[in-house]
């Protein structure tokens, strides 16, 4: 029925705002929401390993963005060395265990692969980190150490890859560290904003005791910078701050009808999907999913997953265009979700239902591209029905907790190649600064600041 | 469709592929899949006098490189230990149902010649094709002063290969051990002997690993292991220069080629270098003897292709460019080319060349882009890098142009025994 020109079908009577919890049984969803991709056995793991040429001056290397010696990790993989591979992955990113899971390597590592361009078959990289990293977890083995304690203390905002990357980082450097956070968990949008089937089992939580184990990082929950403690008093009270906030902000259709019922925010979806008991979650019998990321992609998966009949992504350019990968947009397919491009929404259409008032459909127009390359809307307008809309069409910064202290340009910090923004002592990472929107950017951006922050506070800077 | 049949010592046979004396030739069963799979001949597992030896449980070791089961493969196992008329018995049924493949018989007995008079009468009565003087098996056996024990002294292969063609009508092959210095000497020995033929080689003394929570040398016997004999591809290199030198120091002397051969190009090789036919034991192990099959089909394809009618066609056709050392070409030069198209950027020719060689491939970035471009001037054409490349045609060595002739070391300048060319 998506697609078809027109009102909705069925009128005011039947299901408008059909949106209910337990559409599968909780067998179908447990299934449903397994581990997406299955690690690999320990016979796979070296047969895959001994794929790998051991580059010089690795692509893959260069191509990932915390720098992990990749040829390196293999070869320990290779020789049995799991507990090697594993140190030689976290010393360069102490998340390589979800960088593994969530990382888009199809664009990143395994994209730079040799193998890409001899054959167009990469080794699998993120699923030999995963197979190294659960290696070390499973044995709980502590591979890291404080350094003799400094007694210099650090403020990290935001207890998300950015902010606990960096705060290990200072840990390991002797520094006492104080997370704020203010959401009721660590992990950020590991644990927050990631589909379910990415990061099964716990996978974020149990990443994030594995870090904190180093000691000397307290992580305070409920503590919203702006709200319950100020940038102003955490510079007196810190030798230095870093601002791991994310982007807590989610940008609007700028449509009538917004804030009924059935039209809500993808990431808050996505939150309540991994938070919440799978059979008690409530989605659309027809859902309708806004955007282009993998924030879109996500949704609309989980959507299916949870029991939706019938769901479509819409993106208002073309598949090229859209953030998420073409391995992301070809799992999506799989699971029977449809993806129209060159459309955007046009208006929210609102009906009576046995539930009130609530969505009953969202009326796109047809875009393209005028002469000069800019989006512009078509007078050609589409009907897609839907008891559900979630609009992903980006999150933002929230500047307001700033209190103007910190310089911002285009909606992000601003900050140096050291993560330093333009406040002394304060620096900045993940997604509330400049760069995609990456897990494993956001803990580089850590790891930097870290060791700037570590110079600073050394007295060598 | 080339013509594929052999005669090696005067024992002819369909086809060049034999299996060694080994494991899968202990018993009728064993050979009667073999043949039926298509293999041109056996070399029965050797014989000796009753009682029969005594094996022992764990008897192979590998060894496993990157992933690669049994690219080296070792056995610490004894001569047959069945009684030597059952093997008698079958070997004769054998010889009966299969007579168009070789059945040669492998033989070690206590060095007496009447040891060897009584075993060989009792042999021919089989009506094998003919005998294999297992001078080679160089573990246990040799502890008894039989197998390497006498194929690693010249003076007694060439009188138990006396004795054995003395009372024997049948053709005489001497299996050679490459547990020795100088091959030749054995050889030229068995040849003095009288021998219709040799094979080679037999294994090479070897451990192929050591166990590090047991610290005992692989195969592990009750926690203890023994020096074993080493086979399989890995030994291939070895074979092919010992079959390589007798065929060009002692053209007479019949060669059966042995050592690693797994596929028909291996085969291909040791006949070009000499060998008659081949003997197989390893990739059988491995694989099963279906892989014969390949074996006599590539080798007859590429025969084809190339022309050549048949067997006796390719045999011996590379002895006459293996030379001596000093007998190559010293004002030769290639130089590493790299073809851009088709590099993949792992810069393991950089690397090679960089860290162990001469520094003759730049490591670039062209507009961000690797590139990998050899240094001509720095290149000395050894071929590492050609070697190292994954990617087949991307690395080729091109022939380059140079003043003057052929200039061995005899004739060289730098030589300060060189001949100096006639006035």
């Amino acid at each position: 029925m998506g697609g078809t020109m027109g009102e909705p079908a069925g009128g005011a009577t039947a299901g408008i705002g059909d949106i209910q919890a337990g559409r599968l049984d909780a067998a179908t969803l447990a299934a449903n929401f397994a581990d997406a991709h299955p690690p690999l056995t320990p016979a796979q793991a070296v047969v895959e390993a001994n794929r790998c040429y051991f580059c010089h001056d690795a692509p893959c290397v260069e191509a990932c963005p915390t720098g992990i010696d990749i040829p390196g990790f293999i070869r320990k993989i290779s020789t049995g060395n799991l507990r090697g591979s594993a140190q030689t992955i976290l010393e360069a990113n102490i998340f390589g265990g979800s960088c593994a899971r969530v990382c888009p390597t199809e664009e990143l590592c395994e994209h730079a692969c040799v193998h890409t361009a001899q054959e167009s078959k990469p080794i699998q990289i993120g699923a030999l980190q995963r197979h190294a990293v659960d290696w070390l977890m499973a044995r709980g083995t502590v591979l890291f150490t404080r350094a003799a304690p400094t007694g210099r203390r650090v403020a990290v905002v935001g207890a998300g890859p950015a902010g606990l990357a960096c705060a290990h980082a200072l840990a390991r450097h002797g520094h006492d560290v104080t997370v704020f956070e203010a959401r009721a968990k660590p992990g950020g949008l590991n644990e927050y904003g990631i589909a379910a089937y990415k990061v099964p089992d716990e996978f974020a939580r149990r990443e994030i005791d594995f870090i904190v184990a180093i000691g000397g990082i307290g992580i305070e929950h409920g503590k919203a910078l702006g709200r319950d403690i100020s940038l102003d008093a955490l510079r007196r009270e810190f030798d230095a701050v870093f601002l791991g906030l994310g982007q807590a902000g989610v940008k609007a259709l700028d449509l009538s009808g917004e804030t009924m019922p059935g039209v809500r925010d993808a990431i808050d979806f996505i939150a309540e999907v991994r938070q919440a008991p799978k059979q008690q979650i409530p989605v659309g019998r027809r859902v309708v999913v806004i955007g282009g990321g993998n924030t879109a992609i996500d949704a609309a998966t989980q959507a299916r997953l949870l029991g939706a009949e019938d769901v479509t992504i819409v993106y208002r350019r073309g598949p090229e265009q859209m953030t998420a990968t073409h391995k992301e947009q070809a799992w999506a397919r799989t699971h029977d979700v449809r993806i129209r491009h060159w459309a955007a929404p046009a208006r929210l259409i609102a009906e009576a239902g046995a539930r009130g008032v609530t969505v009953a459909g969202v009326e796109f127009a047809r875009t393209r591209l005028d002469a000069a390359g800019r989006l512009e809307l078509t007078a050609e307008r589409f009907v897609l029905a839907a008891d559900m809309v979630l609009k992903a069409i980006g999150q933002s910064l929230v500047p307001g907790p700033l209190d103007g202290l910190v310089a911002t340009r285009d909606g992000r910090i601003v900050v140096d190649a050291d993560r330093r923004t333009s406040l002394p002592n304060v620096y900045a990472g993940g997604d509330c600064v400049a760069g995609a929107d990456l897990t494993v950017v956001a803990v580089q951006d850590g790891k930097l600041a870290a060791a700037a922050i570590h110079r600073q506070l050394s007295g060598a800077a | 469709m080339a013509d594929l049949r052999t005669t090696f010592a005067g024992i002819a046979s369909p086809n060049p592929f034999w299996l060694a004396s080994a494991p899968p030739t202990d018993k009728a069963y064993n050979v009667a899949r073999a043949f039926k799979a298509g293999w041109g001949g056996v070399v029965w597992k050797t014989l000796g006098e009753d009682p029969p030896v005594v094996n022992t449980a764990s008897r192979y070791g590998a060894v496993s490189y990157n992933g690669v089961r049994i690219a080296g493969f070792s056995n610490i196992e004894l001569i047959t230990d069945r009684p030597l008329q059952v093997n008698l018995d079958e070997i004769k049924a054998i010889k009966r149902d299969w007579p168009d493949r070789a059945v040669v018989v492998s033989l070690m007995v206590p060095c007496t010649e009447e040891s060897w008079q009584r075993i060989l009468a009792r042999v021919e009565d089989t009506g094998c094709d003919g005998v294999e003087l297992n001078f080679g098996c160089p573990h246990g056996m040799s502890e008894r002063d039989m197998g390497s024990a006498v194929g690693q002294v010249p003076a007694y292969v060439e009188m138990v290969t006396r004795w054995c063609k003395q009372h024997t009508r049948m053709p005489v092959i001497v299996k050679l051990t490459p547990n020795v210095t100088d091959i030749l000497a054995p050889a030229a020995a068995a040849q003095r002997g009288g021998a219709d033929g040799v094979s080679l080689i037999n294994t090479v003394q070897s451990i192929t690993g050591v166990d590090l929570d047991l610290m005992a040398p692989e195969p592990v016997v009750d926690g203890k292991g023994t020096h074993g004999g080493y086979c399989g591809p890995a030994v291939k290199p070895i074979a092919l220069r010992m079959v390589a030198e007798i065929a060009r120091a002692l053209p007479d002397l019949p060669v059966s080629g042995i050592g690693g051969i797994s596929v028909w190009r291996d085969a291909a090789e040791f006949i070009a270098l000499g060998a008659h036919n081949v003997q197989v034991c390893t990739a059988a192990m491995h694989h099963g003897f279906k892989i014969v099959e390949d074996m006599i089909d590539g080798l007859s394809n590429w025969m084809d292709g190339k022309g050549h009618d048949a067997v006796a066609a390719i045999t011996g056709r590379a002895v006459r460019n293996f030379v001596h050392w000093n007998d190559l070409n010293l004002n030769y030069k290639t130089v590493a080319r790299i073809d851009q198209s088709l590099c993949i950027k792992c810069g393991l020719c950089h690397i090679g060349c960089e860290d162990t060689s001469h520094q003759a491939i730049a490591a670039l970035r062209v507009d961000g882009q690797r590139r990998y471009q050899v240094i001509d001037s720095a290149c000395v054409g050894c071929n590492l890098c050609y070697l190292a490349c994954p990617v087949d045609g991307c690395i080729t060595m091109v022939k380059q142009k140079v003043p003057g002739g052929v200039l061995t070391w005899a004739q060289h300048p730098n030589n300060p025994l060189r001949k100096e060319p006639a006035a």
